[in-house]
């Protein structure tokens, strides 16, 4: 049984199942991030001291990862802009840059991780490191997500090119729109922890 | 998304229809990707959990009649830890409460309301093949299954299941034994499982709506689950923040909700201190206030339906009604700290969130009282699903406005932690939200099997429930009034101001026993007539909407021809038609 409108947008809404349904996942999840950073606010405000954020976190190694993930970004247009074009291995080329990009984050993020823990610096040692620990936990739990994704994507998943390319196209734009949510997520978290 | 959806080659195609036909067990009745078939198995698996909840209650009620006297033999089978003698100890009273109160809310009324009938009723009444991704939905029910597996395991935790309540209020749960964060790997499961629905429920609604069936010609049903499922993807994400929190302050010892120099048992605890523990209640009230409204919106649609189709008139004032369960859905997300009066909050706060609370009243009068004026000068159908339905209205009527001096910051406080609470939410949700369950089942279960269920054995269970459930929750306004503690072990015995009502506590409690023996008859009527009930045909009740046009049960796929909607959702009566109904899908 076909269920309609998966590959072809419908007349009306002008929109296909999976366009819909990934901006409605996005409106959860920034609830979600919405909450914890709210949690953020009203626990820095309640508290006689707060350090700040450069004093205790690698500004650098933030910083770095901010352009890591601001550059796998454009590689994620990238690769959907190639399967637009029809161009399926400049396709795979860009979408393994944006699973290495993301993969350098990961890595990154371990080093900054260790150091910290090695120095004592666990969650329960102050509620800075609890919610930095909780907000960038999470994050990188998401990172990792949407990199399994296009890992899929990019190798098993790709078999979809050859019998529907317009519908495999699709699902990397909405993978790569969720790709641009975790990226933004990072762009927020880096001032509020590290800068702040 | 399914994978027959996949453009193949002729060839290809008839394999692919092949291997339907071939579906075997397992794929056709446990891991289906058929709307249906999920809805049922939400449906069976949330009364299941209606039952077992229900049962912790009625343990509950024993302790509350008769407090500290040993139940006659069942004290037995629970063993020495939880009911030495067969009394019950106080800690497994709290684990009772507190696994009563989940299971009702996130294991049997969501699942009973939203999975079960959204998933049955709502692709059927918009003329859809399926949901927009099946295989989502199938993934849903499985998280859920997960979340009531984890929830009922951790009976066997070590120091039993959570014991702080519904509401795992910090930091109380922080400290609280290990059944506590198997509670919050359950809610985790469980919020992933109704994120997956509420992204498929929306996706459905817009996108595989019939032909001609525009958001003015929806059934009020539909509409009550489109909104509700925005409540679910929107209020849930805050409680998963709270949960991660809450895991995080248990496991690695951080202090999201624990201040500075707590004492626990005579002791400072050590911890890093400088949390909020109403930060918890504000991110659990931010779900839980919508969540009220998940509970009571998808009823408010059941109902709508049986009473358009049993008073054979069109429903008096659908679109006040709509725009109503819209503002509804929007307030509902800023009234949630009326829950949290006892708190100490400061007047302005107070004054915004009862005035919130207000105005969020008259958009559900507006509906409640739309339904009572649709029922003036239509020849009703007394029928089991109409009893149901009838009996919503003043039931909920009263939950609703003993509900008004709750959301006064004022009336509140000497109210808030009585008895006088549970009457009130429980008519909602027990004699209100459950009776339009039991009317949706009533009138929904000739469309799953093709048969009707038995009047008879329908009427005994409407009218032995209706009374019970009176006997049950009227006196505990009493109690309440009277200012007994709704979280006490003993019901207020030990207490000399509570003695003069302390006689309602047995009233209540043999209410609920009896109400047990009155769910019996449903209970054989339901599988009895699954196999042995009057056959139907297609349209039993002649309704109007899209769901009675497809064959009785609905094949995979629906319908037999694409349906095309010509009329709105309730043309009943209709001046110069041949018959008193015409249905959404006659041109």
């Amino acid at each position: 049984m076909d269920i309609p409108y998966a590959v072809e947008a419908r007349r009306d809404t002008g929109l296909t199942n999976g366009k819909i349904g990934i901006w409605l996942f996005l409106a959860s999840e920034v609830m979600l991030f919405g909450a914890l950073f709210a949690s953020y606010i009203l626990i820095r405000t309640g508290s006689p001291s707060w350090p700040r954020g450069d004093t205790i976190l690698s500004v650098p190694m933030a910083t770095f990862n901010t352009l890591v993930l601001i550059s796998s970004s454009v590689t994620m247009v990238m690769a959907w802009a190639s399967l637009m074009r029809h161009r399926f291995e400049t396709f795979r080329m860009y979408m393994g840059a944006t699973i290495l990009l993301g993969l350098v984050f990961l890595v990154v993020k371990y080093f900054e991780y260790s150091e910290h823990i090695h120095a004592g610096e666990v969650p329960s040692h102050s509620n800075f490191l609890a919610i930095y620990y909780t907000l960038t936990g999470l994050h990188m739990l998401h990172v990792a997500g949407g990199m399994a994704v296009n890992a899929y994507f990019w190798g098993p998943g790709a078999k979809l090119w050859k019998t529907n390319p317009e519908w495999f196209t699709n699902r990397v734009e909405h993978s790569g729109l969720f790709w641009h949510f975790v990226d933004l997520v990072w762009i927020f978290l880096f001032p509020t922890l590290y800068l702040l | 998304m399914s994978d027959q959806a996949v453009v193949v080659p002729a060839h290809g195609a008839h394999e692919v229809h092949h291997h339907e036909d071939e579906l075997g067990f397992w794929r056709k009745y446990v891991f289906s990707v058929d709307h249906k078939v999920i809805g049922i198995q939400y449906g069976v698996t949330g009364l299941l959990f209606l039952f077992f909840g229900f049962s912790l209650m009625m343990l509950m009620r024993w302790q509350l009649a008769y407090p500290g006297s040993a139940l006659p033999t069942l004290g037995k089978l629970i063993g020495e830890a939880r009911m030495p003698g067969g009394t019950i100890v106080p800690e497994f009273y709290n684990e009772l409460g507190a696994m009563h109160g989940t299971i009702m809310v996130f294991l049997g009324v969501v699942p009973l309301a939203v999975g079960g009938f959204g998933n049955f009723v709502l692709p059927l009444q918009i003329g859809a093949p399926d949901m927009a991704f099946p295989k989502l939905n199938m993934a849903s029910y499985w998280f859920f299954f997960l979340g009531g597996v984890t929830m009922l395991a951790s009976f066997t935790a070590p120091g039993g299941a959570a014991q702080s309540g519904w509401t795992s209020y910090t930091p109380l749960s922080v400290i609280a034994g290990q059944g506590q964060t198997w509670w919050l790997v359950g809610m985790i499961f469980l919020i992933t499982s109704s994120l997956l629905g509420a992204v498929n429920f929306i996706t459905t609604t817009i996108q595989l709506r019939a032909k001609g069936l525009t958001f003015m010609r929806f059934p009020f049903f539909v509409w009550a689950q489109f909104v509700t499922a925005f409540l679910l993807l929107l209020a849930f994400p805050p409680l998963e923040a709270a949960g991660v929190m809450q895991l995080m302050d248990r496991i690695a010892g951080t202090s999201f909700f624990l201040p500075s120099g707590l004492v626990v048992s005579g002791q400072v605890i050590h911890n890093a201190g400088g949390g909020n523990p109403l930060l918890w209640q504000h991110l659990f009230w931010f779900l839980a206030h919508p969540e009220v409204y998940v509970l009571i919106l998808p009823a408010m649609g059941i109902v709508a339906e049986v009473i358009a189709n049993n008073t054979r008139k069109p429903l008096w004032g659908y679109r006040t009604m709509v725009y109503s369960v819209i503002f509804l859905g929007f307030m509902s997300f800023i009234v949630w700290a009326h829950h949290m009066f006892m708190t100490g909050m400061g007047t302005a706060m107070a004054a915004f969130f009862q005035t919130t609370t207000m105005i969020i009243s008259i958009p559900s009068v507006a509906i409640l009282t739309s339904l009572i004026i649709s029922l003036w000068g239509g020849s009703i159908r007394f029928n089991t699903p109409m009893l149901f339905a009838l009996a919503f209205l003043p039931m909920f009527g009263i939950g609703g406005l003993t509900g008004l001096p709750l959301g006064l910051n004022v009336a509140d406080i000497p109210l808030h932690d009585t008895y006088y609470v549970i009457a009130h939410f429980h008519y909602v949700v027990a004699p209100g939200t459950i009776f339009a369950l039991f009317a949706g089942i009533y009138y929904w279960f000739p469309k799953a099997t093709g048969r009707k269920m038995n009047e008879m054995l329908g009427l005994i269970h409407f009218a032995g429930s209706f009374v019970c459930m009176n006997v049950i929750f009227m006196p505990m306004f009493l109690v309440g009034l009277a200012g007994v503690s709704r979280r006490l072990f003993d019901g207020g015995a030990t207490y000399a101001f509570s003695q003069p009502v302390l006689h309602l506590n047995v009233v209540s409690s043999w209410g609920a026993w009896i109400l047990a023996l009155f769910q019996l008859p449903f209970i054989f009527n339901f599988f009895w007539s699954i196999w042995k009930g009057e056959q139907t045909d297609d349209n039993p009740w002649q309704a109007t909407t899209l769901e009675w046009a497809a064959p009785s049960p609905p094949p995979h796929g629906n319908f037999l021809v694409v349906p095309e909607v010509h009329r709105g959702p309730y043309e009943y009566s209709v001046t110069g038609a041949a018959r008193d109904f015409v249905p959404q899908s006659e041109a």
